[in-house]
């Protein structure tokens, strides 16, 4: 419609001859994509399926912008995509990331990301879903749309729910405004797999369907480290022996939610070392004590003891 | 009016110019996103230079950072309004300004028959002068 791309508009207009030859490296350097996909296998543990999908968009978009140059036309790609995966698989973070990769290779214009649940787009009343859609529709344009939980949108028990008028204006937009904005549902596998079954129409608009896979107890504990170093600690090699443990321990109990639980079990584990730092009366304490957690912080949880949840969990 | 070619109303910026494309209307809107400002749009079919106040179509867009989500918007009033007068403004929340800073007209009647002289005379030889739009003469809604 009314395309206003700054990074791409220069080039579209040079249409090379026949025989000319483009640098694909030079363009992938010049579209900082390389960084971007860099620091998310830096900072994203396992996720093998994802990383690999999102290289292929990556070289597709790239490709696309190469062809561009010679003046072959292809269909701007559909790039609604479908997160489906199990509690603290990191849906959020790679919707996040996305916005950044799309927008560095210009697909998207601004690169911004609007995360919405059902509450966001359906309304109470007859004649308040539509605005309330359209507002968050707008507010997404030129960026991504992350609709967390994109089940709950329909409710088939209840026919006086207005979630169906609501993915009536989603599936719309998704088709006439690609352009504009890329629409990521996320959910559980099984819940969206059923969503999909009851919105024909939304499956085939939507093109990647990206699984994540669990984690394992190793990618867990490298999860746990990263997120450790971020907040300036650190595990003391036995500490790190007796999270493995536990993260072994916890994994089989129910509630289980991926690196959502390692977090809070490492803020648990925080609170116990500052816990144990206090009684430990001594009057210096040196910046490796306070950076440091301790086995025995780890170890004081329910989860060894009585095989039960800690806390919060 | 003399100084008026083509009968058009003058009202807002680029209001002498000829009549903005889409994409340049685009630009304008991505020019004020770029500045914070908060986008409405706007209809009337009241040409009156002094009807300043317009009935607005939806609400202002705040948080938009896009002009694609305001052109739909200025799209589904042309939808709705083909033949009225319909303009966007550019809202600045800045402390001290908090106002319209930019306004245009994005769309208007196919045919606009312009104003005419009204004298009137009261005391004396005085004679006062006012305008009237002549569509005024019809109700409002059935103007144009």
């Amino acid at each position: 419609m009314n395309d206003i791309d700054d990074s791409n508009s220069e080039q579209d207009k040079i249409i090379l001859p026949d025989d000319a030859s483009v640098d694909l490296k030079a363009e992938f350097e010049a579209s900082n994509v390389k960084e971007v996909l860099d620091k998310l296998d830096r900072e994203l543990i396992g996720l093998k399926p994802v990383k690999t999908r999102i290289r292929e968009i990556a070289a597709l978009l790239l490709v696309d912008r190469l062809r561009k140059q010679f003046a072959l036309s292809s269909v701007t790609p559909t790039l609604h995509m479908n997160f489906t995966g199990n509690p603290g698989t990191g849906k959020t973070t790679v919707a996040l990331r996305m916005a950044e990769i799309l927008h560095r290779l210009g697909y998207v214009r601004e690169g911004h990301l609007v995360s919405v649940t059902r509450d966001d787009l359906v309304g109470q009343y007859i004649g308040h879903t539509a605005p309330k859609t359209k507002e968050v529709i707008k507010k997404a344009m030129g960026g991504v749309l992350f609709i967390d939980e994109a089940y709950y949108l329909y409710k088939p028990e209840n026919e006086r729910d207005y979630g169906a008028e609501s993915i009536e204006i989603l599936l719309q937009v998704m088709e006439n405004n690609r352009d504009d904005l890329v629409v990521i549902l996320a959910g559980y596998k099984d819940r969206m797999d059923k969503f999909f079954h009851s919105n024909p129409g939304m499956r085939s608009r939507v093109a990647h369907h990206l699984d994540f896979p669990d984690y394992s107890a190793d990618e867990l504990l490298a999860i746990g480290k990263l997120m450790l170093a971020d907040q300036n600690y650190r595990l003391s090699p036995d500490a790190e022996k007796a999270f493995l443990e536990y993260l072994t321990l916890r994994m089989n109990l129910e509630h289980f939610a991926n690196a959502r639980s390692v977090r809070n079990a490492l803020d648990r584990a925080r609170l116990r070392q500052a816990n144990r730092l206090f009684n430990s009366n001594r009057k210096t304490l040196n910046k490796t004590d306070l950076i440091t957690i301790e086995a025995e912080d780890i170890l004081a949880s329910r989860v060894f003891t009585n095989g039960t949840l800690d806390v919060t969990d | 009016m003399m100084t008026n070619q083509g009968n058009r109303v003058t009202q807002g910026q680029f209001s002498f110019l000829p009549d903005l494309t889409d994409e340049q209307i685009t630009l304008q809107i991505k020019y004020a996103l770029d500045k914070g400002w908060a986008l409405s749009v706007e209809y009337t079919d009241d040409p009156h230079p002094r009807n300043t106040y317009w009935e607005m179509f939806g609400n202002p867009m705040f948080d938009l950072k896009d002009p694609a989500g305001i052109m739909m918007e200025v799209n589904a009033c042309r939808k709705t309004f083909p033949n009225y007068y319909i303009r966007v403004g550019a809202f600045s929340a800045v402390q001290g300004v908090e106002s319209v800073t930019m306004s245009y007209i994005v769309n208007r009647p196919k045919n606009e028959p312009g104003f005419g002289l009204i004298r009137q005379e009261t005391e004396g030889r005085t004679m006062r002068y006012t305008i009237k739009p002549y569509v005024t003469d019809k109700p409002e809604a059935e103007r144009y």
